[in-house]
């Protein structure tokens, strides 16, 4: 199935990944062919499929909720790109 | 004595036990071999000089305390998707080239407790999608075998080095053959473990539901050793199965006479021919050994697979992906105008053009309106492929395929068209996706290029499969054969 140029800029926008006039042309390009691919399942009969999301089959695993030891906020910080008293430092979230 | 490069993980055990050789001149001689082949190789992202020799030492001592296992003082690699506190973790991205990783994956820390030696962290396809490792944002690795062809990948660093004497063993990851084709295409040994069975604490995550931990060697004996070291419950990884684990070493050397090994047929059709005269001499051998083949196995489902797998593994990764936003560690594009831009300016830059493609496949097959279509159809026809293998699997003991459809093949031949690289899995990805068992073990060579093949078992039938290569390894000699790099 051909994807439009807006069908990856949409994809783009939600997954974050930024874009020129050429990348979208040559991604909408490959990735059509890529889904071209998926078409074979259509054929694959799956009524009354039960789903089966890992394969290990086995249901969520708990653990108790006691206090562990973890990173050092030294260490978590140590490869941020920056930093400022403590905490990540980020651009503006809210616009004025 | 043989170079101690080509030594074995055995042989070089047999020496450190008896006091004939120390960790330290084992670890020296590895370093000097890295230094004599890996401008041609490139098998390292980064060799951990020092650290090497330290972990030597303390090992020698080890030693002569008589504290050691089969591993203390053998110098490895690991794949560098696998953390290592205070050495960088790149996944041989931009996004990662600085990173360096506050803490130890679990396999990690167990291959530390045993004594082996980080010699370095192995290149790769970037967070480990490719099968040639030319995606690798710093350089590609070349095959020992002929340096003008691909090693495979995503593993294509741990194969390499394996194959040339750079190491004794690596340890890669393998989510849908990241371990088994480059161990095919660099004539070596390579384990996809089952799913469960080697935590994946610590390996940077790309399909989770899919990814696997095992380890390449250069003979089967090898590989049984090394999973040993790493296989076993972890409670950080919450998909890591808690169930004893055996001695793989017993089951080495035992007759494999009447086990049954099916030769599905879906998996020989298309590929290159030379590759099935290879697989059938391998047939014949193991026939001529006992086992019981049956020709007649067919498994339908398994031409769904790749698609399959192309739709669930982007999809796990385009969510496992998202945490590289620039924020938290990793690469930071400069000079954005605001939160946003800073983000689609980072991924734009950190990322390389395979990670991009499968993040917006993986985005676009879970968007509104898509979902039901593509990752709901992948699921349901995912749990069709498992229930295949498992009626066959009540039948045999392993089946018997192709590793690759193809020898391996020249740099830059499949870089332009990734619907062709993506075939180049073909074979190993249904092991994957029914999060079974699978190894590849050297079959023979064409026109001094190796072919492997791969025996998939059911899920925990390492055993078994570990017993088959091990008497078809011993009955034909390959693994005796040494890549040419000098």
């Amino acid at each position: 199935m051909p994807l439009s140029r807006e069908d990856v800029l949409h994809i783009a926008s939600l997954c974050r990944i930024g874009m020129d006039a050429d990348d979208v042309e040559r991604m909408r390009q490959q990735l059509s062919h890529i889904l071209d691919q998926f078409e074979v399942l259509k054929q694959a009969d799956t009524a009354g499929v039960s789903l089966s999301a890992n394969p290990s089959e086995r249901s969520s695993v708990f653990r108790d909720d006691v206090s562990r030891p973890s990173l050092s906020q030294e260490d978590v910080l140590r490869n941020a790109p920056q930093q400022q008293e403590g905490h990540l430092r980020v651009k503006a979230i809210l616009e004025d | 004595m043989p170079e101690l490069y080509s030594l074995t993980i055995g042989e070089a055990g047999a020496l450190l036990k008896k006091r004939e050789l120390s960790s330290v001149e084992l670890t020296t001689a590895l370093l000097q071999r890295i230094r004599a082949v890996e401008d041609k190789v490139k098998a390292y992202v980064t060799v951990t000089d020092e650290l090497a020799l330290r972990q030597a030492a303390a090992a020698d001592k080890r030693i002569a305390a008589g504290d050691a296992g089969p591993l203390t003082g053998i110098p490895m690699q690991l794949k560098d998707n696998l953390n290592t506190r205070g050495v960088r973790t790149t996944c041989s991205s931009r996004m990662l080239e600085q990173f360096v990783s506050p803490y130890d994956a679990c396999v990690t820390e167990r291959l530390a407790a045993a004594g082996a030696v980080l010699l370095g962290k192995g290149n790769m396809d970037e967070f480990a999608m490719g099968s040639s490792t030319e995606n690798s944002a710093f350089f590609p690795t070349r095959n020992p075998w002929d340096l003008q062809r691909v090693p495979g990948g995503s593993s294509g660093g741990p194969a390499a080095a394996v194959a040339a004497g750079e190491c004794l063993f690596s340890l890669g990851s393998d989510t849908g053959g990241s371990i088994r084709q480059p161990a095919s295409f660099c004539g070596v040994v390579g384990l996809k473990p089952t799913y469960g069975l080697v935590s994946r604490y610590g390996l940077v995550a790309f399909a989770s539901s899919l990814d696997q931990v095992g380890p390449l060697t250069k003979t089967v004996a090898d590989c049984a050793v090394v999973l040993q070291a790493i296989a076993g419950h972890d409670a950080r990884d919450s998909t890591s199965v808690a169930r004893p684990v055996p001695g793989y070493a017993a089951s080495l050397g035992k007759p494999i006479a009447g086990m049954r090994i099916g030769i599905p047929r879906e998996y020989f059709q298309g590929i290159d021919p030379h590759v099935g005269q290879v697989l059938e001499r391998a047939i014949q051998k193991l026939a001529q050994l006992g086992a019981v083949i049956d020709r007649g196995v067919s498994l339908p489902s398994t031409h769904y697979a790749l698609a399959v797998y192309y739709i669930l593994a982007p999809s796990e990764a385009s969510a496992n992906l998202a945490r590289y936003d620039g924020a938290k560690y990793g690469f930071a594009a400069p000079d954005a105008k605001d939160m946003w831009d800073a983000m689609e300016q980072t991924r734009r830059h950190g990322f390389g053009p395979e990670v991009k493609r499968r993040i917006l496949l993986g985005t676009y097959a879970l968007s509104a309106g898509y979902y039901d279509a593509y990752y709901l159809k992948a699921l349901k026809v995912r749990a069709l492929i498992r229930q295949e293998f498992e009626l066959v699997f009540q039948r045999y003991d392993a089946l018997l395929t192709p590793t690759s459809p193809t020898p391996p093949f020249r740099l830059g031949e499949k870089l332009a068209d990734p619907v062709q690289m993506y075939l180049s899995d073909v074979d190993t990805i249904p092991v994957n996706i029914a999060g079974i068992a699978g190894i590849s073990v050297p079959a023979g060579f064409l026109e001094g290029l190796p072919v492997g093949m791969q025996l998939i078992g059911p899920a925990f039938s390492e055993p078994a499969l570990l017993q088959i290569a091990h008497a078809y390894e011993q009955a034909t000699g390959w693994h005796k054969l040494r890549a040419p790099v000098q």
